[in-house]
This record gives structure tokens, sequence and C-alpha cells, in this order.
């Protein structure tokens, strides 16, 4: 009795520790189908569109690489070409990483911005960030599934575009890891860029 | 890592906005055009993509006179027309209209047409813009009439709102 009285309280407190740490476990391991796709955020999702050089391109050719995508259109002044000419620089300062991620421009303005214009647009970029544009509904598809905004403006001679101007960081599966934009500081930006491509 | 302003920096740079007309005459820039009671300075746009249609276009305007002037649009040889717009970001939309009737530059006030606010929009572009160009433009003034102005082309990655991080804002300086 001496004896066993003795290890009483060691092997409580072994196995209150055990417990704890069995607990832990759990709740560390991400569940197949419980708390990974409850975390997720709903930005981004299927799509079907055209590239720069006139080609079928999905949401299925971005798999498996972390990639960046915004929306715009080639008849702005500001907001698109400084975000292009930005990631430009960001893939040049990220070397060979670069290669581990993609960079997507996808038009809002599908009624100018043919897979031809995109294609001389993107001639002035960094040669690997792909183009996108399509019908206007497929564009519309896409638009929805990334919650931008997106609207025609009427002008003396024409129209322009209001859009959301977010850069959208997404993982290797295609979920939302997250958000950048032109105005964010230049050493920021490429960090979050740095880490998308180490997580993957 | 965040770029942090000192309060003398901070009343500096507001100091030079604030006298920035008289600044801008003993700098080295281009020197400042005048027409009527309007000075216009330091006008700049930036280097186009290939194949661009648009571009913009950026200056400040002060009017020393004692009756209101407005800046209804222009023309260049390298686009069909210069009209003048006005950007905003809210909550990440970016948003743009064409200024209806003109911007209307206050007698006493100078009107700051930069990235991210008021700006002018060089249409249909007939060649891309190059850094280190100057483009020729004419500005249509209500009052002050046409006025020849040249544009220096900075690269594409001049001004973007970053700097002052209120690109949202239409600058109104008063004097």
């Amino acid at each position: 009795m001496v004896f066993k009285r003795s290890i009483l309280l060691p092997l409580l407190v072994f196995l209150t520790a055990a417990l704890v740490l069995l607990v832990t476990l759990l709740l560390m391991l991400p569940g197949p189908n419980s708390s990974g796709t409850a975390s997720r955020v709903p930005i981004g999702g299927p799509f079907q569109l055209t590239d720069q050089n006139g080609k079928p391109f999905s949401s299925d050719s971005l798999k498996g690489k972390p990639f960046a995508l915004f929306f715009g259109f080639t008849h702005c002044p500001e907001v698109c070409p400084t975000t292009l000419y930005d990631l430009s620089q960001d893939l040049e300062a990220l070397g060979k990483d670069a290669d581990r991620m993609n960079v997507v421009f996808v038009t809002v303005d599908p009624e100018q911005d043919t897979p031809e214009l995109m294609k001389t647009y993107l001639s002035s970029f960094d040669p690997r960030i792909i183009g996108l544009t399509g019908t206007p509904d497929e564009i519309a598809a896409a638009a929805k599934a990334y919650r931008v905004y997106y609207k025609k403006v009427p002008t003396e001679s024409g129209y322009t575009m209001d859009h959301t101007a977010t850069i959208f960081l997404m993982d290797g599966q295609g979920d939302f890891s997250g958000a950048s934009n032109f105005q964010e500081a230049e050493d920021i930006r490429r960090e979050k860029l740095r880490k998308l491509v180490k997580n993957g | 890592m965040k770029p942090t302003f000192s309060m003398p920096s901070l009343a500096a740079a507001a100091l030079m906005l604030a006298v920035s007309p008289a600044l801008a005459q003993s700098s080295a820039s281009p020197a400042a055009v005048k027409a009527g009671t309007l000075t216009i300075e330091q006008p700049w746009s930036r280097a186009t993509p290939a194949g661009a249609q648009v571009g913009g276009g950026y200056l400040r305007i002060t009017n020393t006179g004692q009756e209101p002037d407005r800046l209804t649009g222009g023309s260049a040889p390298v686009a069909s027309r210069i009209e003048v717009h006005q950007m905003s970001m809210v909550d990440n939309v970016m948003r743009m209209k064409a200024v209806d009737g003109g911007l209307e530059i206050k007698p006493g006030e100078t009107v700051e047409l930069k990235p991210g606010s008021y700006h002018l929009m060089f249409m249909d572009l007939k060649e891309p813009l190059k850094d280190g160009e100057t483009v020729k433009g004419t500005l249509v003034f209500e009052k002050a009439g046409s006025v020849a102005v040249d544009f220096a082309v900075r690269g594409m990655g001049q001004g973007t709102g970053k700097e002052t991080g209120h690109g949202a804002a239409p600058a109104q300086h008063k004097h």
C-alpha cells in the first residue's frame, strides 16, 4: 500500500500531462474536413477565361503554385500600369522564387481589352505576367468569385471603369491567403509575396 | 520598418506645399507658365505601356487673381484631346469620373492635379509616352484661354500616391 500510494501522485501528474498533450495534438492537427475548410476565406474560385495569346485559360491552369491576381483594364492611367510595374519589379526582386508563383491581370473591360491588346500592353512588363480577358459573362463570373466590384462610368467621349484595386494573394490550392494594393509600401508587399511563395 | 516622419519634417512638408509656387520658381524644375492670373507649375506625365490608349497628366495651378477660373480640358498632338478627370480610392475601389463643367480654381487658391486625385487624361494616345520625353499640350481655361504646357514624362513607377498615403483626397491648398 505504501509503495502504491507513493506512485499515485506522479502517476496522476503523468496521466494529466499525457491527456493535455493528446488534446493539444488533436486540436493542432487539422481535420481533413473540419478546421481546414472552415477557415477558408470565400474569395476566389473557378473561372474560365482567355489568355493574351488567345488560348483558353481556367483557374485549373494556376493549380499548384501560389499566385497574385488583380483586376484592371488597359484604358487606366494610373492604378493598373502602376500595379503591373510594381509586380514586375517584385518578380525581378524575388529572383528564382518568382518562378514558384504566377502573376495574373484580369481585365474588367472585355469590350476593349481583346487578347491582342492585352498582349501588346503586357509586352511593357515582366513576360511572366498572365493577362486574361473573356466574354462579359465570363469576366462577370470571375469578378464575382473574387468579390470584385467594377462598373462602367460614362465620360465626355466614351467611358472609364471603376474597379476594385486589390491584389489578391492566393495559395497553391487557389485559396485566399492575403491582399495588397498599389498604395502599399514596396517592402511590405514584397515580404507578403515572399511569404506566399514560401508557404506554397 | 515603417517609415516614420518627425513633426518638424511634416511641418516642413506642409510649408513647402503652402509656399511651393515661390520655391518652384527658384528650383531647377521647368519655369512656371503664367497665363493671366494663373501660374502653372511642374507639369508631368507618366510613361505608358505599349498599346495604352490613355495617359495621366499632373500639374499645379495657382490663381492669384480676384476671379475664379476653370480648367475645362485641352489638346495635345500626341492625343485626340485632354480631359480633366478625378480619381478616388474608397474601400479598395478605384473610382474615376470626368470633372463636369471643368475644374474650378478659386482666387487665391492652388489646385493640385496629382496621382490619386484630380488629373489630366491624354485620350486616344497616338503613341506611348516614353520616360524622359517632353510632351506638348495646350490647356484650355474659361477665362485665361489656351495655355501651352510642356509635360515632362517620368518613369512608370513614378507618383502613385504612396508618398503621401492620402491619395484619395483632392488637394486644394489655401494661401
